[in-house]
Order: structure tokens, then C-alpha cells, then sequence
């Protein structure tokens, strides 16, 4: 009983560790299913979170400040789709700035408007409470493992589905593919080019907004300068290891999750320092991507 | 009153390049067009400016007497205007259905209607007889099929001038019967074509009049019914093309390249390939695309996994070696593709020229560049490319100039044998008679040569012997004497007449 306690723990606190992962990847793969990969992830999630303790603290609503996170990931991701689109401007280069003014601007945003730095937690602000469903959330194990969790972390499994429906389904979708694979055939027929970029960008900028909030404030109610921590590129590595493919991209970040929520468990119960076990789920998820595609690279064969 | 009449075009490309030069072009209403022309002389550009992906300098466009502006590919097609690339414009991720709804997709809300969309290419295709599965996914389509593709994603949009850029490069001697057979209902049914090819005989089977161009000129306009391909080939180049002189077969050959039990791990189940080439010979494979023809190529390169059996080189065994090592060792390919395998284009001439050797002119690691430049300026002149300088990017050139740079790095070396790939695809008369004559002499000099084409008038002009692969294997062995078109299209169809032992 007690081991399959301890399963059921491991397995909801990977759910919840997913979420920001997930909800990142889907912008990811939209950014790169349209030809503009954003490597500026992480610096879109990294305000969504600054921007979800900030507005929810004045205007004394954690979900205004969520409502705030997610247009701020907008923003910022018109900002680089005018960079990258308009002013040509190099997408590496471009999501490197975005991440570097992420990091320094919250930083300085800390010092200047709150006069702290590290970490802002105000206690006036609460977390997402837990949406507990009548009857689900009662039942045994499964609804401590499914259904009994911060909103966000619904939200991403929605964001699964639909991201698939809309770059399948949907005519912008269908475009937006188009566009990524040969942009010269989707300029060919006549596709407005430039506003399917911009659409592909901003959608991504809310997920990432989204994502951002939910480390902030998913559990606790606080703010970590750099508190992403690389969690941007994961998501995208997890996208790359997927091809584009949501459903895949989501499982990979399932992976991740699952090492991060291990590694807890290793460190409460482990005199080693906490650094060594807090590099594990990176070290891992980069090891388990890296062999699965070097098999799939291995079996095409040379092409 | 014409249909379409295009009147003083002049194009000059950022750069200079003066790619149409005052050009004057009438097209009858119902009329498949000729336009013909060299490898460089403008035939591409003055279609994109009717399709409205370049904007001319001046000259004025008149469609059914009325004059046009055409300002994008959009506005184009509104007008009814359609265009197949010389580079097909596919997707290839997405379904056939939905390339060719691309961009007019039939909606249902915010979706596109897939049943609507799948029933809307059906129809067309039964109407049209250009049958392909509107489900499947284009990239699992052979190059005949991507173009029924683009045909088809024109007539979804209603066009009724039509534009297709060397539509029959790419395809099987059936593949074009099918594709004029469509061209010719298409005009029945009210439509206007412009055909761009190097084929004159295609030109002359399917085309009333056609417009010759040379360096961005209009040289001549002719009547297929009162003309020949001698004199519309003697328009394009300015000079009579003079087909090439074969010398006797090598009287004592030895072997060249033998190879024995060879698989190639392809989707094919693998039957172990034999043949061999002898010295001043060529050997000639025929074969529908797709057949094995690519996978014998990258296992004789060395680029290929899961390759079993003996490759000898003049009696060395190639097995166990890698690509540069069996360069090094005399082979040489002219790949199928240039522009994805056999060259680098946004590099500039010289760096593709010195591509396969550039390490040999390293001294401790550090490249000599001024005399590779220096040597690319002698392949350069040894195998008149016709370029400002060495240093232009390859992507400037025409198909006709980069394939030649292709072949000066290939043949730079004196290889021992050569592997040419489809070596004149899309190449104009004169360059592809040129590179016919590299091939013969080299076969004088006693290289073996293995000619892989689909071109059967190529194979037949120029090979020895002969081998059909199918299906991954090879079906039949021809000597030159007794091959003829009907029994290599028998044997490329799967189909045996005669056999002799490979
Ligand atoms: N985008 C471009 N920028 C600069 N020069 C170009 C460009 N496209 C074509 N050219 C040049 O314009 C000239 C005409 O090219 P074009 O593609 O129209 O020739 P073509 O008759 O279609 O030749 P081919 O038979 O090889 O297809 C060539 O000299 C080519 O190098
Ligand atoms: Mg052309």
C-alpha cells in the first residue's frame, strides 16, 4: 500500500511538474511548425511569471494576474515576429535577446518596483487553488493522481488537443504548415505569409505566458529571478525530439517531469548535496533524447 | 486578337543580369505554346513575370485585349492564370487534397471542409483523368504523381492560362505521353497552354507555334508544321547542334568495375545485383525511377548502410572503403540531383569546384586558396563555364552552367569510372551535347562509364550495353544492337520479351 502511495505521489507531482513544459512545447512546435523556431521560450515564460505575481499582487487577483502573464507572453512574441519577420533579423540571435531581456528585465523590474532581488513572495497573494471535481477528486488514488490539481495543469492537457486540431484542422493551421515546409509554395497560392507568422508567434506567447504562470504561482505564490531554469529548452528539445508532433512533444515533457518529480524524492531522502540530484532530470532528458533519435536516425539509414 | 500578348518585356535582376530583353509574345486562345531556348535565355523569369512573382522594368501585358498589372501570384490566379514550376511549389507533409486546395481551402467555420475538399479533387481528377489519392501524403509521391499534383492545384483555381516550366524534365517517356494527353483535353475544354521544354520532339508533337529565346531575346517564332528540330534547335544556339560521333567499341577491354552480389538494403526485396564494366565502355541502365536506381548509385559511392556484397575497382576491392577514399581511388559521379548532391549553391564556383579535393592542397591544415581558385579558373576555361568569375555563387547560374561545374570537378581527376546520373536532366541541346562529348571521350580514353538516365534516346545513342532494373533488380541485359524503345518499355514495365544472361 505504502509503495503504491508513493507511486501515486510521484505521478501527480509529474503531472504538475509537465505542466509548464507542455504548455511551453506547444509554443515551441507552433514557432517551429511555421518556420520560425523561438528559442525565446524560456524568456516569454520567465515574464509570464514575473508578470502573474506582479499584477496579481496590485490588483489583489491571482487570476488577473494571469489574465496579465498571458498577454505579456504576447507581446513579447509580437515583439520577436516583428524582429524576425519585418527586420529579417537572425532567429537565433533574436531569441537569445528575448531571453537575455527576460532574465535582466525581472531582475531590474524586482529591484526598482519591489525593492527586492532573489525571490518575491507577497503574502497577500495566493496560489491557483486546486479545482477538485465532486465525486472524481474523491476517489481513491485516481483522483488524488488526476483530479486534483491547479487549473493550469487542465489546461495544458487542453492545450495537447488543440494545439493538434488547429494545425491540422484549421485553415490557418493547415497554412501554417505550409508556410514552415515551403514558404515559397504558401506565397505561391496566395497565403498572407507574414500575419500567419505573427498568429503562430502570439499563440505560442500566450501558452508560454500560461506556462510561466504556473511556475509562479501553480503551487506557491512566488517569484525566482531565473526561476524557468532552462525549462524553455527542454520544451523545445522535447519538440525537436518529437518532430513537431504535439501529442509526442507533450510526452516527451511528461519524461522530463517525471525525472525532476524523482529527483525530489532522491534529495529528501539523501545526504548527497541537492545540486548533484537537481542536475539529474536535465542530464537524463538529454541522454534518453539523444539515444531515441540516434535509433531512429540509425534505422532511416544514410539518406 | 491574340489571347495573351506580352509586348517590349525587359527584366535586369538586382545584380545586372539582363534575364529578358524587349520580348514580344502572341498566344492564340486555345493554343499550346512553344517556348524554347538555352539554359540561361530568360524562359523562367518571363513566365514568373506573367505569374507575377517578378515585376518587369517595363513592357506591357494584354490578356483577352485588355492591359494588366499583375502584381502577385494572387492577383494572377484571380485573372486565371496558372503555373507549374520548374521546382514543384509542394508541400510535403500535407495531403493531396489539401495541397491543392492550399490557400482556397472550402470552409466550415474555422476548419477547412475535408469532405468537401477531397470531393472537389476527385471530381477534377475523374474529369480530367489525372487520377491520385486525394488522402495520400504527397512526400510518398513519385515525381510524376507531385505533378499531377501541381496540374491539378491550377485547375482547382479555375485557371485558364496555363504555364508549365519543363513540366517533362522529371518524367518516364509514359508520364509525358500521359501528361499531353491531359494538355490536349485541357485545350479541347477551352484552356491556353505555354509549354516550356529542351525537348524539341516533345515541342514539335504537341505544340502549333513556338518562340524561341536566346540571352533574353526573342530569335525566332516558328510553325511546328512547317519546321524542324534542326532549325528551331539552330535558332536556340545560333549554330547547327551536330549529334555525336561514336568511335568502335575498345578492342581488347579489360575490367573496370566489377560488381557481384551486391544488395543494397533497399524497401525492394533485395535480389544481389552482377554486372560488370569494362574499360571504354558504357553501360547503360534503364529503368522506371524508383526502381533501385539510387540505391545502387550511394551503395557504389559508399554513403549507404546495410550494404552487402564486392565492389572491385580495377581490382581493388571498394567494400570496406569510404566515399573520399573510393573517390580517391578513381570513381566519380555525376549525382541525379545536382543541385541537392552535387552542389553547394549559396557557394561560390570555385569552392564547389575544389569540393572533392580542396584537402590535398593543405599545408599543415591551412588551404592553399589562391591556388584552388587559380585551378578553377583552368576547369573553368578547360570546360567553357560561363560565369563572370570564380567567384560567383553557384545559385546565380543556370542549370545548364552549374551542371557543368558538376562535371569539370568530376572529370578534373581522369576518373577511372564514372557513375552519371540522369547527367543532361534539364540541360538545353547544346549543353546536353556537350556533356555527351565529355562522356564519349572519356570512353575513348577507356573509362568505364555507367549511364543511368531516363532519358531512353540518351541511352540509346550512347551506350554499349544495356541493363533495365526493376523492382530492385536487374530484369534484363540488352546489347546496344538489340535494344530498341519497344523492348526497353517492355522491360521497364516489368514485362520480358527476350532474355540474355546478365
Ligand atoms: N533571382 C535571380 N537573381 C539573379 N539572376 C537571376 C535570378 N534568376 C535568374 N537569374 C538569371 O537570369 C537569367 C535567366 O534565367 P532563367 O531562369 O529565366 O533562364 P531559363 O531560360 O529558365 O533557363 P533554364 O532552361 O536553365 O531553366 C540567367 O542568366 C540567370 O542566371
Ligand atoms: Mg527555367
Amino acid at each position: 500500500m505504502e509503495t503504491l502511495d508513493l507511486i501515486v505521489n510521484i505521478a501527480a507531482s509529474t503531472l504538475r511538474l509537465a505542466t509548464p513544459l507542455i504548455l511551453a512545447a506547444m509554443a515551441g512546435l507552433l514557432s517551429l511548425q511555421v518556420g520560425q523556431v523561438n528559442i525565446g521560450l524560456e524568456g516569454m515564460m520567465l515574464a509570464g511569471s514575473f508578470a502573474v505575481v506582479a499584477f496579481g499582487f496590485w490588483l489583489g487577483s491571482t487570476w488577473m494576474g494571469v489574465l496579465a502573464a498571458i498577454l505579456v507572453g504576447v507581446a513579447l512574441a509580437a515583439l520577436f515576429a516583428f524582429v524576425v519577420t519585418r527586420l529579417k533579423a537572425n532567429l537565433i540571435v533574436s531569441g537569445l535577446a528575448l531571453n537575455l531581456l527576460a532574465s535582466g528585465g525581472t531582475a531590474y523590474l524586482l529591484e526598482i518596483l519591489f525593492n527586492t532581488s532573489g525571490t518575491f513572495s507577497p503574502t497577500a497573494l495566493q496560489s491557483l487553488p486546486n479545482l477538485s471535481l465532486p465525486v472524481l477528486s474523491d476517489l481513491p488514488l485516481v483522483g488524488r493522481l488526476l483530479f486534483n490539481h491547479s487549473p493550469l495543469v487542465y489546461v495544458s492537457w487542453l492545450a495537447i488537443p488543440l494545439t493538434a486540431l488547429f494545425l491540422y484542422r484549421t485553415i490557418p493551421g493547415i497554412h501554417i504548415q505550409a508556410i514552415g515546409q515551403n514558404e515559397e509554395a504558401a506565397r505561391s497560392v496566395g497565403i498572407p505569409v507574414r500575419r500567419r507568422q505573427y498568429l503562430a508567434l502570439m499563440i505560442g506567447g500566450a501558452l508560454c505566458g500560461l506556462a510561466g504562470a504556473h511556475l509562479a504561482v501553480g503551487d506557491l505564490a512566488l517569484f525566482r529571478e531565473d526561476m524557468t531554469a532552462g525549462r524553455g529548452f527542454i520544451a523545445l528539445a522535447a519538440v525537436y525530439f518529437a518532430a513537431g508532433r504535439p501529442r509526442l512533444s507533450a510526452l516527451a515533457c511528461l519524461l522530463f517531469g517525471l525525472f525532476e518529480a524523482l529527483q525530489f524524492r532522491l534529495q529528501l531522502a539523501s545526504s548527497i548535496p541537492p545540486q548533484f540530484f537537481q542536475m539529474l532530470p536535465y542530464v537524463m532528458v538529454v541522454i534518453t533524447l539523444a539515444v531515441i533519435s540516434a535509433r531512429k536516425e540509425w534505422r532511416k539509414g544514410w539518406s | 486578337m491574340p489571347y495573351l500578348e506580352l509586348r517590349g518585356i525587359r527584366k535586369t535582376y538586382p545584380g545586372g543580369v539582363l534575364a529578358n530583353d524587349d520580348i514580344t509574345l502572341s498566344v492564340e486562345q486555345g493554343e499550346i505554346h512553344g517556348l524554347v531556348g538555352e539554359n540561361g535565355a530568360g524562359k523562367s523569369t518571363l513566365m514568373k513575370i506573367l505569374y507575377g512573382m517578378e515585376q518587369p522594368d517595363h513592357g506591357e501585358i494584354l490578356l483577352a485585349g485588355r492591359s494588366l498589372k499583375i502584381a502577385n501570384p494572387h492577383a494572377a490566379i484571380q485573372l486565371g492564370i496558372g503555373m507549374v514550376h520548374q521546382h514543384f511549389q509542394l508541400v510535403p507533409n500535407l495531403t493531396v487534397a489539401e495541397n491543392i486546395a492550399l490557400g482556397a481551402e472550402p470552409r466550415k467555420g474555422l476548419f477547412a471542409d475535408q469532405a468537401a475538399m477531397h470531393s472537389r479533387v476527385r471530381a477534377l481528377s475523374e474529369r480530367f483523368g489525372l487520377q491520385v489519392d486525394p488522402a495520400a501524403r504527397v512526400s510518398d509521391l513519385s515525381v510524376g504523381l507531385q505533378q499531377r499534383v501541381e496540374i491539378l492545384k491550377m485547375l482547382y483555381r479555375d485557371a485558364r492560362l496555363l504555364i508549365l516550366d519543363e513540366p517533362s524534365a522529371v518524367l518516364t517517356p509514359q508520364e509525358v505521353e500521359s501528361l499531353f494527353s491531359v494538355l490536349r483535353r485541357l485545350v479541347a475544354e477551352g484552356c491556353t497552354a505555354i509549354f516550356i521544354t529542351h525537348k524539341l520532339y516533345e515541342i514539335m508533337s504537341i505544340c502549333e507555334r513556338a518562340t524561341v529565346l536566346r540571352r533574353g531575346r526573342v530569335v525566332g517564332s516558328v510553325r511546328t508544321a512547317e519546321s524542324s528540330p534542326a532549325e528551331i534547335s539552330r535558332l536556340m544556339v545560333g549554330h547547327d547542334v551536330a549529334s555525336p560521333q561514336r568511335t568502335p567499341p575498345n578492342a581488347n577491354p579489360r575490367d573496370r568495375l566489377v560488381v557481384r552480389a551486391l544488395t543494397t538494403g533497399s524497401a525492394h526485396r533485395s535480389t544481389p545485383l552482377d554486372f560488370t564494366i569494362r574499360s571504354g565502355e558504357i553501360l547503360g541502365v534503364a529503368g522506371v525511377e524508383g526502381n533501385g536506381q539510387s540505391e545502387l548509385i550511394e551503395a557504389l559511392l559508399g554513403v549507404r548502410t546495410g550494404v552487402t556484397g564486392d565492389i572491385v575497382l580495377d581490382g581493388t576491392s571498394l567494400s570496406r572503403l569510404n566515399a573520399r577514399r573510393r573517390r580517391e581511388k578513381g570513381l566519380a559521379l555525376i549525382p541525379e540531383d545536382r543541385n541537392r548532391e552535387g552542389l553547394s549553391r549559396p557557394m561560390q564556383v570555385w569552392e564547389n569546384l575544389a569540393s572533392a579535393t580542396y584537402y590535398r592542397s593543405a599545408r599543415a591544415s591551412v588551404l592553399d586558396l589562391g591556388g584552388l581558385q587559380g585551378a578553377a579558373r583552368d576547369l573553368i576555361r578547360r570546360f567553357d563555364i560561363r560565369v563572370s568569375s570564380e567567384k560567383s555563387a553557384v545559385s546565380t547560374l543556370s542549370g545548364g552552367n552549374a551542371q557543368k561545374v558538376v562535371i569539370a570537378r568530376e572529370l578534373a581527376e581522369s576518373p577511372a569510372v564514372l557513375i552519371a546520373a540522369q547527367p543532361t536532366r534539364g540541360l538545353d541541346v547544346g549543353a546536353a551535347q556537350f556533356v555527351h562529348e565529355q562522356l564519349l571521350n572519356l570512353r575513348r580514353e577507356g573509362v568505364g562509364i555507367l549511364l543511368i538516365s531516363a532519358d531512353l534516346d540518351e541511352l540509346l545513342a550512347l551506350s554499349d550495353r544495356l541493363i533495365v532494373m526493376f523492382e530492385g533488380r536487374i530484369l534484363a541485359t540488352f546489347q546496344r544492337d538489340a535494344a530498341t524503345r519497344q523492348a526497353l518499355g517492355l522491360a521497364m514495365a516489368g514485362r520480358l520479351e527476350s532474355e540474355d544472361a546478365p
